[in-house]
């Protein structure tokens, strides 16, 4: 099963390479995971989406938790949270096709952020599955490229993750 | 008062308390040996080799409960130091190593003698620094000492580089250290406790099961205390030796691989099991969908991770092992009633453990003729002082010191549980001697491991330590020739050594005395001349060449599989 965990750390030297020393010294696997700092100076967020069964992610979580840089580990898996991620696509658009990548991208409300007589380049955001999902259609006009941020992942209401 | 980073550090270890050091020179810890050449309140004591000074660093940890000390310069004097880190981190040893670095400018270029010892020592590490500012030198300190003894214990290594040594900086050790993403739980729930002490007293067939956390958390007295008030056998795993008084009736002795009839037949049998700093080892479980299949288990921990790893857990309780001990004695001591009917309804489960112990106990047939290694144990033990310190190697003499040699007291066996290094057990020796000076310190060790740092002989001679080395001589690669012959139909390949040593001429050689026997009837005056001796001593013994650690789980079998006679 997917899990997406987001981790708060030290901004150190090094608090990357401890995070994916630990999932791939223990043979965990990171499908997706994203970096950047935070508001809060000094402190960065990690989002990383994994898979396992329930004690692959405790196991996850206690591991992370005893990283002397990681301050919190917070498990989104039971839906708690909004998540998002952003694709850079370019597709190939000649002919039909170029009308075609047009009706798609007003569907999913991306944009178009490059153009050329042969191709577009297209912003789409949204949940993992809305990417999937464009991705899938536009495939059969002609991916050239695509790059995805992984999602990052924020909880619902009012709190922020440090109450 | 302005001074080099160099003299900085050693202020930042009088701080600490550090009185003994295990270092060995180099071009980026000049500056540092340069400080410490008139630095008194430091006794540094140089190895021969860096894995030593690290292994002597960590047998001072575990004889002392104190953080251990290593310095090694950059490079290969780094690289050096890993088998001996990783063989801490596995058993939860105290330890910080400071490791030279090249200039911050030169860091990433390929320098001379550059190596990225972060990096490579990042998965066996509990956590690692580099100082790249004269400022954090106190700072950095204080944490990693704190990170290194607090919590599950582990080595710390701080990278030093060389200008950071040279730069010129105030020192103001700080008080207190505050990391907002270490805070260890130590204080076991009170609610989690007063559950077990129910489910306990709900048990019939109850077994304690003790790890190395026991003996780093010092908890020896509380459990003694429990295991006695309540009358719950104990066993302890290979790093829990010491614990636990091996001579109380409650003892099983230990469980496992080459474990006691009686301690896995207890571990089947039981009806609960409550773990106390131990972490359910593939050794100790064996099979594990078979282990313990009738047992509900407390697994009582102050390192979450290890709770629910391996095995399945009915009430986790983290926490430091002591404090949550001496609270379940307190609850116990509130449920008197209950404590009393409890412990007579324990008579039919002491009674079946005492069939085992009796149909099956560790045993070894004696010869007239060839010296049996356990017979040198048992001697061992009997001609040794109460409080002597053992260190062992890693292999079979490893296992017939912990089935036989009969541990009473904490910290008085100093092993490789976790990694099982070889050449750990001389080196580790040569450590807890530079700590207790005027304690007996044997180390118990196969022809195999020793030589893998034979050449700290020359650091025992040199700085007087009189540690009293046993070599236990099979000419043998014992334990895998013992595997060889069980499951691989006696082809020994690689595992005999062939090449005789004479070791009294080695010891000659490195200014020390030797003493040999190779009969039964020479062992014990072998032993008593070599502890009359002031200085280091190896006392070689010529043993039953293919004799086998038994009894034995087979890797993969369930622990009540024990293959008894082979």
């Amino acid at each position: 099963m997917q899990h997406t965990i987001s981790v708060i750390v030290e901004n150190d030297f090094g608090v990357l390479s401890r995070v994916a020393t630990l999932f791939s010294g223990r043979g965990f696997n990171i499908e997706s995971l994203s970096v950047a700092p935070t508001n809060e100076e000094g402190l960065s967020r990690m989002t990383i989406v994994t898979r396992g069964d329930a004690q692959i992610l405790e196991q996850i979580n206690k591991q992370l938790n005893k990283l002397i840089d990681v301050l919190k580990v917070l498990d989104f898996t039971d839906g708690s949270a909004i998540e998002r991620e952003l694709a850079l696509i370019k597709v190939a658009a000649e002919d039909d096709g170029r009308a075609e990548v047009l009706r798609i991208v007003d569907i999913f409300r991306a944009k178009i952020i490059d153009v050329t007589p042969k191709s577009y380049t297209i912003e789409a955001t949204g949940n993992p599955l809305k990417i999937d999902g464009i991705l899938e259609l536009l495939r059969p006009l002609g991916l050239k490229e695509v790059v995805r941020t992984g999602s990052v992942a924020i909880g619902r209401g009012a709190k922020g993750w440090n109450g | 008062m302005k001074m080099n980073g160099a003299r900085i550090m050693l202020e930042c270890l009088k701080k600490e308390g550090v009185d003994t050091v295990f270092g060995y020179p180099g071009g980026t810890v000049i500056n540092l040996y340069d400080e410490l050449f008139n630095f008194k309140e430091i006794h540094h004591i140089l190895p021969r080799h860096e894995q030593a000074g690290t292994h002597a660093a960590d047998g001072y940890a575990r004889a002392t409960g104190r953080v251990g000390v290593a310095i090694a310069t950059s490079g290969p004097g780094a690289t050096n130091t890993v088998t001996g880190i990783a063989t801490a981190y596995m058993d939860s040893i105290p330890m910080v190593i400071i490791t030279g670095q090249v200039p911050t400018a030169l860091i990433g270029n390929d320098a001379f003698q550059e190596v990225d010892i972060i990096g490579i020592t990042r998965p066996c590490t509990k956590h690692s620094f580099l100082i790249r500012d004269v400022k954090d030198i106190a700072l950095t300190m204080k944490k990693a000492f704190y990170i290194a003894r607090s919590g599950r214990p582990g080595p710390v290594l701080v990278d030093f580089p060389k200008d950071v040594q040279m730069a010129q900086g105030e020192f103001h050790y700080p008080e207190t250290v505050e990391i907002r993403g270490y805070k260890p739980n130590l204080s076991g729930h009170p609610r989690q406790v007063e559950k077990a002490v129910t489910m306990m007293l709900d048990s019939q067939r109850p077994v304690l099961y003790v790890g190395g956390g026991a003996v780093l958390g010092g908890a020896a007295e509380p459990l003694t205390a429990l295991a006695r008030k309540l009358t719950i056998p104990v066993t302890t795993t290979l790093m829990g030796l010491g614990s636990f008084p091996e001579s109380d009736d409650l003892s099983l002795g230990m469980l496992g691989m080459h474990g006691s009839y009686c301690a896995n037949m207890a571990m089947t049998n039981s009806d609960l099991i409550i773990a106390v700093g131990a972490r359910f080892d593939d050794r100790v479980t064996g099979k594990l969908s078979t282990f313990a299949p009738h047992a509900k288990i407390i697994h009582i921990d102050v390192d979450p991770t290890s709770i629910k790893k391996n095995v399945r857990v009915d009430l986790p309780i983290v926490g430091d092992v002591k404090d949550v001990l001496t609270k379940m004695i307190k609850q116990a001591d509130k449920s008197k009633e209950k404590l009393a009917g409890f412990t007579t309804a324990l008579a039919p489960w002491h009674l079946d453990i005492s069939g085992w112990k009796e149909k099956h106990p560790i045993g070894y047939k004696q010869s007239s003729t060839i010296i049996k290694p356990q017979f040198v144990i048992q001697k061992l033990r009997e001609l040794s002082d109460e409080d002597a310190i053992i260190s062992t190697d890693v292999g079979q003499h490893q296992m017939w010191t912990a089935q036989f040699f009969k541990f009473n007291k904490p910290r008085t066996l100093l092993t490789s549980g976790g990694l099982g290094t070889m050449g750990y057990g001389l080196p580790a020796a040569m450590g807890a001697q530079a700590a207790f000076p005027n304690r007996q310190v044997i180390s118990i060790c196969g022809d195999g491991g020793v030589q893998m740092n034979i050449q700290e002989m020359a650091t025992l001679v040199q700085n007087k330590l009189p540690v009293k080395i046993v070599i236990l001589n099979n000419n043998f690669l014992g334990m895998v020739r013992q595997w060889q012959e069980l499951f691989f139909d006696k082809r020994y390949s690689s595992t005999c050594m062939e090449l005789p040593i004479d070791y009294i001429k080695l010891a000659d050689a490195y200014g020390a005395k030797g003493f040999l026997a190779t009969k039964p009837g020479e062992v014990e005056s072998v032993i008593k001349k070599g502890f009359k001796e002031k200085g280091p001593v190896i006392m070689e013994f010529k043993i039953a060449r293919e004799e086998k650690v038994l009894p034995m789980v087979p890797a993969g079998a369930s622990l009540n599989e024990m293959v008894l006679n082979a």
